[in-house]
């Protein structure tokens, strides 16, 4: 389990993330969702240490990840396993190399092991025969696929992603989705999904975490995100006018 | 930075991969051009040289012995530097560059890797190890060069040009242009790689990174070029 407690961080004199307070649960996709510019993609970075929060607690199974020591710091990452928002491959490396990258770097595991590993990986995202492949050689869908080989290749107990279906067309995004959920109920991870996709709130928001104004404004799940009487999240998720109308008939 | 390059490896066999893979990829690759600049240099050094001896007191062999000292101390050690400042200098700026901007670094510090150790040790390394063997391929090259278009030119005889590279050889200007090399292939690898770590935007920035990568190697190359030259020679 994630929990986050009073999250503050600012750039400059502007909070970006004020007072955020939120637990993720194992086994469960969370979702925070919200507006470009809410400061999601900010608080990601908080919580997976890549950038230092000005004040808060940040709590990987009870333990405050600001408070470890380098090395502590060194063993939780080897736990979290992170699809960025352009899948972030190594250009340098084929399919195979990035995949085995993190097992050679840091298990004990021969090359054969880890050749099967990285097998298993990508016949799990359905990439079978793309080994030899370079991340120029794929596709976007691709290369979000591969990453998230990538992201599971060496177990981890976390998985964070940043905006899975940034720049996918909706039938990839909701694959990328569904490998995401798959992935987390089978291995029992702790996973957070940064999103402003709708589809992708319905398909696998079990617990959903909208930002607004830089502080969390609403919490649910995609059970009961469409009978929200929050205003700010209304106008969010019924942006368009189709869906303005579709929910007003819906009402009577 | 550099206190977080030279970190004991987090897994020396992961290391010696990229090792070679960088030995490939700055120094190998680097051959043709430091090979076909070098003989043209020579060439070049020993007709300007032929041009400028014309009074009958000074021995024919003087171009030979002109051409290997000017090789050997300043052509070979620092203009060649200066022209791999360019070209690796801006190669290793750009590539840590674009890592930085496409986030495959943060990817590297999410898995727990130093990524400083990890892109720059090995990049540091292979230029300060294959450099100096660049230089003296080029030293070869430029003497040889100069041999061949001298010959060819007519402007010295194969005797005389063979009898002014051997007249009073000192072999510590090989070591003095040597210890150089090395110095300068720590500028070229360092100074490039913390302009392309600290990349901070989007294609452009890399661009200005790599750019201003090669201005500061290059300042520094001729920097430090005076200092040891002080230091060694007088």
């Amino acid at each position: 389990m994630i929990e986050l407690k009073n999250i503050n961080k600012s750039f400059n004199g502007r909070h970006v993330t004020q007072n955020f307070s939120c637990q993720f649960e194992r086994g469960k996709t969370n979702l925070i969702i919200g507006e470009s510019g809410s400061g999601k993609t900010v608080l990601l970075k908080c919580i997976v240490g890549l950038t230092e929060p000005d004040t808060g607690e940040v709590l990987y199974d009870g333990k405050d990840a600001l408070k470890m020591g380098a090395k502590e710091k060194q063993n939780l990452r080897k736990e979290i396993g992170m699809l960025f928002q352009g899948g972030a491959l190594f250009d340098s490396k084929t399919v195979e190399e990035n995949i085995t990258f993190p097992l050679a770097m840091f298990t004990n595991m021969t090359e054969k092991e880890q050749k099967e590993r990285a097998d298993f990986c990508l016949s799990r995202v359905n990439l079978k025969d793309a080994g030899n492949l370079y991340p120029s050689e794929l596709s976007g869908g691709m290369k979000k696929r591969v990453a998230i080989a990538r992201a599971i290749a060496p177990n981890p107990k976390y998985l964070f992603c940043d905006e899975p279906n940034s720049g996918l067309d909706p039938k990839t995004s909701i694959l990328i989705d569904k490998l995401i959920k798959e992935i987390t109920d089978e291995f029992q991870m702790t996973t957070i999904v940064i999103t402003h996709d709708m589809n992708s709130v319905m398909e696998i928001g079990e617990k959903v975490v909208f930002i607004c104004n830089n502080q969390k404004w609403w919490e649910g799940s995609n059970k009961t995100i469409l009978n929200t009487e929050n205003k700010e999240l209304q106008d969010f998720i019924y942006v368009s006018k189709f869906l303005r109308e579709l929910k007003e008939k819906s009402q009577g | 930075m550099l206190r977080r390059v030279f970190t004991v490896p987090q897994k020396w066999h992961v290391y010696q991969k990229e090792f070679f893979h960088e030995i490939d990829n700055l120094g190998i690759s680097s051959l043709p051009i430091i090979a076909i600049i070098s003989l043209f240099m020579g060439a070049v050094i020993t007709i300007q040289a032929a041009f400028g001896f014309t009074s009958a007191w000074v021995p024919l062999y003087a171009i030979g012995y002109t051409t290997r000292d000017s090789v050997i101390l300043e052509f070979s050690p620092t203009i060649i530097s200066l022209i791999l400042a360019g070209k690796v200098g801006s190669n290793i700026a750009s590539e840590i560059g674009t890592m930085r901007i496409t986030e495959q670094i943060d990817a590297l510090e999410i898995m727990g890797v130093n990524s400083r150790s990890f892109l720059i040790l090995p990049k540091i390394a292979a230029c300060m190890l294959i450099n100096p063997f660049l230089i003296i391929m080029s030293m070869f090259l430029g003497i040889a060069g100069g041999w061949l278009l001298g010959t060819l030119a007519g402007v010295v005889s194969t005797y005389q040009y063979v009898y002014g590279i051997q007249y009073q050889f000192n072999s510590f200007n090989i070591t003095y242009a040597l210890i150089k090399t090395v110095v300068f292939a720590f500028i070229i690898s360092s100074v490039s790689a913390y302009h392309g770590y600290y990349t901070e935007g989007g294609a452009l920035e890399v661009g200005k990174s790599s750019t201003r990568a090669v201005v500061y190697c290059s300042i520094l190359i001729l920097i430090f070029n005076f200092i040891l030259t002080q230091l060694l020679l007088s």
